[in-house]
């Protein structure tokens, strides 16, 4: 094979404010043949991203190149001119950015956006760009690949726009791609529908890439080639086959490891019926919210419809579903942030008033919320002392010696040394920042805990330390949570019952065990489905699938009639299932689905498990 | 939703006018003083005053008076100076001529100059070239404008006798004779609008710079000045639109000292006159106007900004 890219003993330096540099990439060396895709993977502070922008000549602000060799057609990137830079940039070498929502100009056409490289560099004129945009946009599977170039961003789906990005990448014919983390920002189902159209394209394309991605999972999937990256060395590589199946390297191990298994029966916790107390910690009966103004009582637009949801005292309660189904908004009633227009929260037996104004102050401490992003829930000019103490004093009166005292125990208690009081949120890193984050809520010594989407933003080995951190604190505390997430598999392995909600219904609902297992509810099954396995060749076998054909690439929408699974579900019955609400089946104590099918038709088991089994 | 949005700033904007028009009204009628007093002088007995202010309408009660007052103005019936009997609508239009013409001039120097220099600013920042615009904008700032035009008109006019001190305008004067008269007003204005419209300029591309989809612009080979022109000016429109039209405001209704230093017959300087002379439908009328121009030109910056967000132009 044709070598392409050649990145030789690469090295790249931030540098302190005193002049001492910082190395960040220590000499990092692989090839790139015509037509392969290599994977960089690690965890975050790897240096992945930094190493692939190195085929683009480009460092973030702040970084430098050091040393070694970038070679693209063997002429060395790194010492080449200024112009020749950018000459390059866009033409032979294209990039895809990990959020193409941030990514976009929403200020310019999607078409123009799609179009300018190539447009710029002289290699297609206006017209010629346009004809081939829109081949590519018919490719990717887009809707309307005639006129979806005439639309903003703002008016595409975020799946949408991550296949568009692709367009964008690949209209100047460029002979290299580098994606960083195309898909980590994607639910489940839409992370198929992207991987599936990027995997066509660039083999229709004869491209060769550079994937960056945190997650083996997705690696698996689409890559020839994989690069094991740590603190800025690599740690292995080799082709995908040998490195999934046949690790060398301790690290790589771990990775795999950090890998969740498929969501599946038997790895939540067991539940073991011993309460402290009969009353349930939270429930919420027959709640409806929704935004903006009210009419007669009713919101502008309904999230949330009949919701009943009980969080049993010390229990993990999951709640699961793509974006847009109402799972924050779920939460942001629990807290009293929005107040429901219709139903009951009912706290330790007591109701809780709608409006959190109207709430005690003693009821306020106990529901508390953990927000996904520590790094703007915390406010950087207060320091980890006045952050973990704030609460202690507002709800526990605390004050000096003795606030010392507990703020050190609670850094105990989500595993981080006492010294860390004296710091600011920018000294820590994203994964103490979210300890912090959850010390906060600590402090209050709530009963209940809502964690919205906490480990979503950490990559695989963190976020397996936050919940092996939740799950410790759970014991100690014996605190109830409400964990909300997009991952399937986080929660299978965390929650003790899982809350299943689609476009603001509850679809079904469980102990762990039993939503796991069939009898499922369609989405259920679309959901564990699409949960990538860490094996090569899963995606070709998944997009097969019944499930696959109907559900992916669609959006959630809200109906105000019948079921919104409706227009995704590959069993849908038309003239029932869009017109009237589907039906609560009871299966056993606690476990219900809400569908119009038979409980013997909800029996099919995830296909290929089938196939395979 | 985009023409929903436009329509609602154009009836805020006829409120505001309505509020600003009670207002005038009001602020006007505690003025101290008496025109008829006035008109007539020391020498006025009971009788004649009493008879002067019959005439002029001033013994109804204020709120009738505002209702009349309201409807000669939305019908362009300013009514007639107090002081002399002359008509007000004549009276302000030579006035407002010579405002808008200085207004003009300025404008059509300054805004081209001030967002090119907050554009080439913003491009190269960190250079020379930004650090000499950032610190002259920056103490161009905190000098009071009097103090631009005495400075201006001690060296250019009393020193080196190159410019006239003063920009009276006769009407007759040839076209050489009216740009020396009008330079150091010209100037002195566009030194003090332009310092604000290249900072806001400048910090507004600045801060659209650091966005994604600039970064994205640069590894697609997209050349700087296309980046600025294309991916960032439009995403920084309206900040920017914004201080231009309340500098462009400033230049008709806060050019009052410019124009008493150089004795330039403009609007506001009739205003203050008519302040002196207790003329209350002059003042008023001026009043008006020089809200009106607030209000008509924010609302235009308003709708700018609509109009380039194209979030609000083509929603989903």
């Amino acid at each position: 094979m044709e070598k392409l890219l050649e990145i030789k003993d690469l090295k790249i330096e931030a540098r302190r404010e005193d002049g001492t540099p910082i190395p960040i990439v220590k000499g990092v060396s692989f090839d790139v043949h015509k037509g392969q895709v290599v994977a960089l993977i690690g965890e975050s502070g790897s240096g992945k991203t930094t190493i692939s922008l190195s085929a683009l000549a480009y460092t973030k602000p702040g970084l430098e190149f050091a040393g070694g060799e970038v070679r693209l057609h063997g002429e060395d990137l790194l010492t080449a001119e200024p112009l020749r830079q950018r000459d390059l940039r866009g033409r032979k070498v294209a990039y895809l950015a990990q959020s193409a929502a941030a990514t976009f100009n929403p200020a310019i056409t999607i078409g123009e956006q799609v179009t300018e490289s190539a447009v710029l560099h002289g290699i297609l004129t206006q017209d010629e760009a346009n004809a081939r945009a829109e081949r590519l946009y018919r490719s990717l599977e887009l809707p309307d690949p005639d006129r979806i170039g005439n639309r903003y961003p703002h008016q595409v789906s975020g799946g949408q726009l991550q296949r568009l990005m692709a367009a964008m990448a690949l209209c100047g014919k460029p002979d290299l791609m580098v994606l960083d983390e195309p898909t980590t920002a994607l639910d489940v189902t839409t992370q198929i529908e992207v991987l599936k159209a990027f995997k066509k394209v660039i083999h229709e394309e004869n491209a060769a890439a550079i994937y960056v991605t945190h997650d083996l999972a997705v690696v698996a999937q689409i890559a020839d080639y994989i690069v094991v990256l740590y603190g800025g060395e690599v740690m292995e590589q080799g082709s995908a086959e040998q490195i999934i199946n046949n690790p060398g390297h301790a690290y790589t191990r771990k990775l795999m490891e950090a890998v969740r298994p498929k969501p599946a029966a038997g790895l939540g916790t067991v539940v073991t019926g011993e309460h402290d107390r009969d009353i349930a910690a939270l429930v919420v009966k027959d709640m409806s919210a929704g935004y903006g103004r009210k009419l007669n009582g009713e919101p502008a637009v309904t999230v949330l419809r009949d919701i009943n949801v009980k969080v049993e005292n010390g229990h993990v309660v999951g709640v699961i579903g793509e974006s847009g189904c109402g799972k924050s908004t779920l939460a942001r009633v629990m807290a009293g942030l929005l107040p429901q227009a219709a139903g009951e929260v009912v706290l330790d037996g007591e109701n809780l008033e709608a409006d959190l104004q109207d709430r005690s102050r003693d009821e306020l401490r106990k529901v508390q919320f953990v927000y996904q992003m520590a790094d703007t829930a915390l406010n950087p000019r207060q320091r980890i002392d006045d952050i973990i103490g704030r609460p202690l004093e507002f709800y526990h009166g605390v004050k000096g010696r003795e606030r010392q005292q507990r703020v050190q125990e609670i850094l105990e208690m989500v595993e981080l040394p006492a010294e860390f009081g004296a710091r600011y949120p920018a000294e820590l890193s994203g994964g103490q920042k979210q300890r912090i984050n959850l010390a906060r809520s600590l402090a209050a010594s709530p009963e209940v805990l809502l964690c919205d989407e906490v480990t979503s933003a950490l990559d695989s080995i963190v976020g397996a330390n936050v919940i092996k951190l939740l799950n410790n604190l759970k014991d100690k505390t014996g605190v109830s949570f409400v964990f909300i997430s997009h991952d399937l598999s986080t929660v299978a392995s965390f929650a003790d019952e899982i809350v299943v909600l689609y476009a603001g219904r509850v679809v079904e609902q469980g102990p762990t065990d039993q939503v796991l297992t069939p009898p499922y509810h369609p989405y259920t099954r679309l959901l564990i489905s699409s949960v990538p396995e860490l094996r090569i060749g899963w995606l070709e076998d998944t997009v097969e699938l019944r499930e696959m054909a109907v559900g992916i690439a669609k959006g959630v929408e809200i109906t105000d009639v019948g079921c919104p699974f409706y227009n995704r579900c590959p069993s849908a019955i038309e003239g029932t299932c869009d017109i009237t609400d589907a039906p609560v089946r009871q299966l056993a104590e606690g476990h219900e689905i809400a569908c119009h099918l038979d409980v013997s038709d909800l029996q099919l088991k995830i296909s290929h498990e089938a196939s395979a089994g | 939703m985009m023409m929903k949005m436009v329509l609602r700033r154009i009836l805020i904007g006829i409120g505001t006018l309505w509020v600003v028009s009670v207002l005038v009204f009001i602020g006007t009628s505690i003025l101290p003083g008496d025109v008829a007093q006035i008109i007539l002088g020391q020498s006025a007995t009971p009788e004649t005053l009493a008879a002067l202010r019959a005439e002029l309408g001033m013994d109804r009660p204020w709120f009738v008076r505002y209702f009349d007052w309201l409807g000669n103005l939305v019908t362009g019936d300013l009514g007639t100076s107090k002081a002399g009997g002359a008509s007000i609508s004549s009276l302000i239009a030579g006035r407002l001529g010579n405002t808008m013409f200085l207004a003009g001039i300025v404008a059509a120097i300054s805004i081209p100059i001030s967002v090119a220099l907050g554009l080439l600013a913003a491009m190269y920042p960190g250079t020379w070239l930004d650090r000499i615009v950032t610190f002259a904008t920056l103490s161009l700032i905190s000098v009071p404008e009097f103090f631009i035009a005495t400075f201006m008109v001690l060296i250019l006019a009393v020193q080196l006798h190159w410019l006239p001190a003063i920009a009276y305008l006769s009407g007759n004067e040839s076209g050489w004779q009216l740009a020396r008269a009008l330079a150091m007003p010209v100037i002195t204005l566009v030194i003090v609008v332009s310092a604000q419209m290249i900072r806001m300029t400048r910090a507004g591309i600045l801060n659209v710079m650091n966005s994604p989809y600039i970064e994205m612009a640069i590894l697609k080979g997209v050349p700087r000045r296309r980046i600025i022109l294309r991916h960032a000016l439009f995403n920084a429109i309206g900040p920017i639109v914004n201080v231009i039209a309340l500098n462009l405001a400033y230049l008709v209704s806060g050019v009052v000292i410019v124009e008493t230093i150089f004795a330039y017959p403009g609007l506001a300087k009739l205003m203050i006159d008519g302040v002196q002379t207790r003329d209350l439908p002059l003042v008023q009328a001026c009043a008006i106007i020089f809200c009106a121009t607030y209000v008509v030109l924010i609302l235009i910056a308003d709708i700018a900004s609509i109009l380039s967000n194209p979030r609000l132009r083509q929603p989903k």
